[in-house]
């Protein structure tokens, strides 16, 4: 089943055609990457579907409703989780609370005024932090962690709302080897086992290629591929556009 | 067609003097970002020593040419050097605190330079000389113009087009320039940032000292210049762009213009309504500011303001035990007041209170929302004119008017938090500057309905609440009251809420929150508080005036909570009862209390950056939530 569904997208800036006539689909349990050198029109995809950038033309569905002209706060409620590359979290707060912002935003308690945060949602919390192997930082305030773990808190507050869809803006950027593996390892995990649809940006080939179930290949803001990693790693266009075409 | 051609001159020769003072503030801004206070002061000063140094230079038949520019000449070259020196003693030291800090410290400046002019040259206006040679008028379309308000629109003029060739064609002008778009690559690149910054605060406060310098023929120097210049110029500043000089420049000339023809017109009909426009020039230039502001959200000709330095804010904590009993005992002791001191402590404290609520309710927006407000007087005043008008013009009874009081500066802080809230950081502080300053003017100018400039006298309690102790104990209970609510608000979810946003606002969006609804409604919950404690105030002294809502008070609301710190909500307690305690006491014993409080200030800045209360914390380590 088609979760997200892009056809005939695209986007100029100025005089850029930054994207051109895009079209992909990813289904529940999925995970898509979308690869290209830079100034592919990566982000500028990403950013339409989320809600960022509005589309020159072309559609973007999520679950069956159009989502183009809509803000990030109405995508967010039709069931969808991101994460951004340069963690977005709120410093002033512990580990715990913060995913209890995205619990009570959830929840549709934000507008109370007399209970106390602490005691609400605390256990729904602690789950995702056990699932995301932070439950030993959940005391922690957010201004003091590693960027890794950083990553983690955002994961695990993408996860609150129960999302449908999980968008990921480079989610291993700024972390070490080894880290990248486990953590992209773990959403894969997770994407399965709750079958969500997930769609990713990524620069480390070797996170796109043992982790992503299919991949989009742009170029030039136009889709060149787009197939399991296999079948991407032997076409010649792509090889042509990541090592220089052979004359 | 003559006078519109003299009403034009007359705006040219105030955008000429606007421009010199915005200059120099928006070069300091642009390079330091640094919101300096003490930019009116060091215009303020400009005139004095302009006035002194003329009379030191001229005959008894006064001033000749060379003694008249000689003078404005040294004011000018006198206050680069205090600028300078400001620069290098204080402001050096404090570049890494946070910004408000910078901003307190600046403004523990005024104070003291406020009661250096007070020492050097009295209390009284002096009257300069007029400028020699320049006395008279010259004819234009047959309309006599001042001779010197020509040579001022030449001056003027010449100081843009040296500034702009100083920013556009010398190397130190593209330091400058790099520095106001990126100023940590600036740094990266190897330019000595500490004498780029002394040299931009030595010419822009040499600016200031010129612009006042060259005033003395048209106004007299005196005390009261430093706030309602700063005013002006943060007006200036804010429309044209901070850190541009040609927006200034454009700015100054739209404000000046605009008050220069709303004096020339004057009495306006529309459809059977008489609008008195000179008397709009108190509140014109914060008219259009509001306008450009929600049209422009970065000014006329200002660019967006790069990612602006997070400090990992307060994180308050429920009560703990030896806290919470430490508390009950300062509680009891309070009410026990009323028996063992005597009636001049009783009002004393019922003061402390007042501005303790007063204090906390600006917390609530500058802490936990991260919206700094510079015209939080306006709220307070709105519910002390709000009381004293419920019982004089519409016959509440006294406790009903108290109580009601609040939704008046409720629905004020509505309507300006509507606006503010679509902005952020120093342009949203601007902005609750120029509404409270409307709400000011308003009060100030409507006669017969708020009693202008005199306020309202008789506002007293209800016969059982007469006695002071009697009254102590309801501003006891109203303002623990709100402290404890406001407080309580900050743990809840929406509290929570409101941190989230000053925290991240990109993550706010993505897990639906909806930021600019949470913020607005903080306005009005501040704003209810403040307009509790006006209510309180209003019927404690027995009488207002429109200082319940000028820029002062609100300016004393930030240092109340600066000084206790803005990391956690005893923080403006602690910095309301130790500034209200200081002004009484140490105003009694001296002529100098404002230098005294200043100096206090700057040193408490200099040795707790983060604040009282921030400080005994971090000393201390976590031992509860003070």
């Amino acid at each position: 089943m088609n979760i997200l569904s892009v056809s005939a997208l695209s986007k100029s800036f100025g005089g850029v055609q930054a994207v051109r006539a895009v079209s992909f689909n990813v289904e529940a349990g999925q995970l898509l990457a979308i690869i290209g050198p830079n100034g592919a029109g990566k982000s500028t995809c990403f950013n339409m579907v989320n809600g960022q950038i509005r589309p020159d033309s072309g559609s973007v569905t999520i679950g069956g409703v159009e989502v183009s002209g809509k803000t990030p706060r109405e995508i967010w409620r039709l069931g969808v989780g991101r994460t951004f590359q340069i963690t977005a979290t709120f410093a002033s707060m512990t580990v715990r609370e913060n995913v209890q912002m995205a619990l009570l935003s959830y929840h549709h308690r934000l507008a109370s005024w007399w209970p106390r945060v602490m005691n609400l949602y605390r256990e729904e919390a602690d789950e995702l932090l056990r699932r995301l192997g932070m439950s030993e930082q959940a005391h922690r305030q957010c201004a003091l962690l590693a960027y890794g773990d950083l990553k983690r808190v955002e994961l695990a507050m993408a996860l609150a709302n129960r999302p449908r869809l999980l968008l990921m803006d480079e989610p291993t950027a700024g972390m070490a080897a080894a880290e990248r593996i486990e953590l992209m390892a773990l959403t894969a995990e997770i994407v399965r086992e709750r079958r969500i649809a997930a769609l990713f940006t990524e620069h480390d080939m070797d996170v796109v290629f043992a982790h992503a179930d299919r991949i989009v290949v742009l170029n030039r803001g136009l889709l060149i591929a787009e197939g399991s990693p296999e079948d991407v790693r032997v076409d010649a266009q792509v090889r042509d556009v990541y090592l220089g075409s052979r004359r | 067609m003559s006078s519109i051609v003299i009403q034009f001159l007359n705006g040219l020769a105030g955008a000429s003097a606007l421009f010199l003072v915005a200059a120099g503030l928006s070069l300091i801004f642009g390079v330091t970002r640094i919101v300096n206070f003490a930019h009116g002061s060091l215009y303020m000063l400009g005139i004095y020593i302009a006035y002194s140094a003329i009379g030191w230079a001229s005959g008894s038949d006064g001033p000749g040419p060379m003694g008249f520019w000689g003078g404005v000449l040294v004011s000018a070259i006198a206050v680069g050097a205090t600028g300078a020196l400001t620069e290098m003693l204080l402001l050096r030291r404090i570049y890494g605190a946070p910004e408000l800090f910078q901003l307190l410290a600046t403004f523990g400046v005024v104070l003291v330079l406020k009661d250096f002019a007070l020492w050097v040259w009295g209390p009284e206006d002096l009257l300069g000389p007029r400028a020699p040679g320049l006395q008279g008028s010259v004819a234009i379309l047959g309309q006599a113009f001042p001779t010197y308000d020509l040579v001022l629109i030449a001056i003027g003029a010449s100081v843009l087009c040296a500034l702009w060739l100083l920013l556009r064609r010398t190397r130190w002008g593209m330091l400058v320039r790099a520095a106001t778009q990126d100023r940590e690559m600036v740094g990266a690149l190897g330019v000595n940032q500490k004498w780029l910054f002394t040299a931009v605060f030595a010419l822009g406060s040499a600016l200031a000292g010129l612009g006042g310098a060259l005033q003395i023929p048209r106004e007299p120097a005196q005390l009261l210049l430093d706030l309602s210049v700063i005013a002006d110029a943060f007006v200036v500043v804010v429309v044209g762009g901070m850190g541009s000089v040609p927006g200034a420049a454009l700015a100054a000339l739209i404000i000046a213009e605009i008050k220069s023809f709303c004096v020339g017109i004057g009495q306006l009909d529309v459809l059977g309504f008489t609008v008195s426009l000179p008397k709009l020039t108190l509140v014109v230039e914060f008219i259009v500011m509001a306008i450009v502001l929600v049209a422009r959200p970065w000014g006329l000709l200002g660019r967006a303001p790069g990612p602006q330095r997070v400090f990992a804010g307060g994180h308050e904590q429920p009560l703990q035990p030896a806290v919470r009993s430490a508390l009950l005992a300062i509680l009891a002791l309070l009410a026990a007041v009323p028996f063992i001191a005597n009636g001049y402590t009783v009002v004393l404290l019922i003061d402390i209170l007042v501005f303790a609520l007063f204090a906390a309710s600006l917390h609530f927006l500058m802490g936990p929302a991260g919206m700094a407000s510079f015209g939080h007087a306006a709220y307070f005043g709105l519910g002390a004119y709000g009381a004293a008008l419920l019982v004089k013009a519409a016959g509440f009874p006294m406790e009903t008017a108290l109580l009601s009081a609040p939704f008046v500066a409720a629905a004020g802080a509505a309507l300006f938090g509507w606006f503010c809230v679509r902005l952020s950081g120093v342009y949203l502080a601007m902005l609750t500057l120029a509404f409270a300053q409307i709400a000011w003017s308003v009060v100030f100018q409507w006669d017969t309905f708020t009693g202008g400039s005199n306020g309202i006298v008789g506002v007293w309690p209800s016969p059982w609440l007469a006695s002071g102790s009697a009254y102590y104990y309801v501003a006891l209970t109203l303002c623990g009251c709100g402290i404890w609510l406001l407080r309580r608000i900050v743990l809840s979810p929406y509290g929570f809420a409101l941190r989230a946003g000053r925290d991240s606002p990109l993550r706010c969006d993505a897990i639906g929150i909806d930021l600019v609804r949470m913020q607005w409604v903080a306005f009005i919950v501040a704003g209810t508080c403040a307009g509790l404690a006006g209510a309180i105030y209003a019927f404690s002294k027995g009488s207002i005036s429109p200082e319940t809502l000028s820029i002062p008070l609100s300016v004393d609301g930030l240092v109340m909570v600066l000084l206790g710190g803005v990391q956690t909500a005893s923080g403006p307690v602690v910095g309301a009862a130790l500034f209200t305690w200081l002004q009484d006491t140490v105003a009694r014993n001296t002529d100098y209390w404002r230098a005294l409080l200043g100096g206090i200030i700057i040193a408490l800045v200099l040795l707790f950056p983060q604040g009282i209360v921030g400080f005994i914390r971090q000393r201390f380590g976590r031992s509860g939530s003070l």
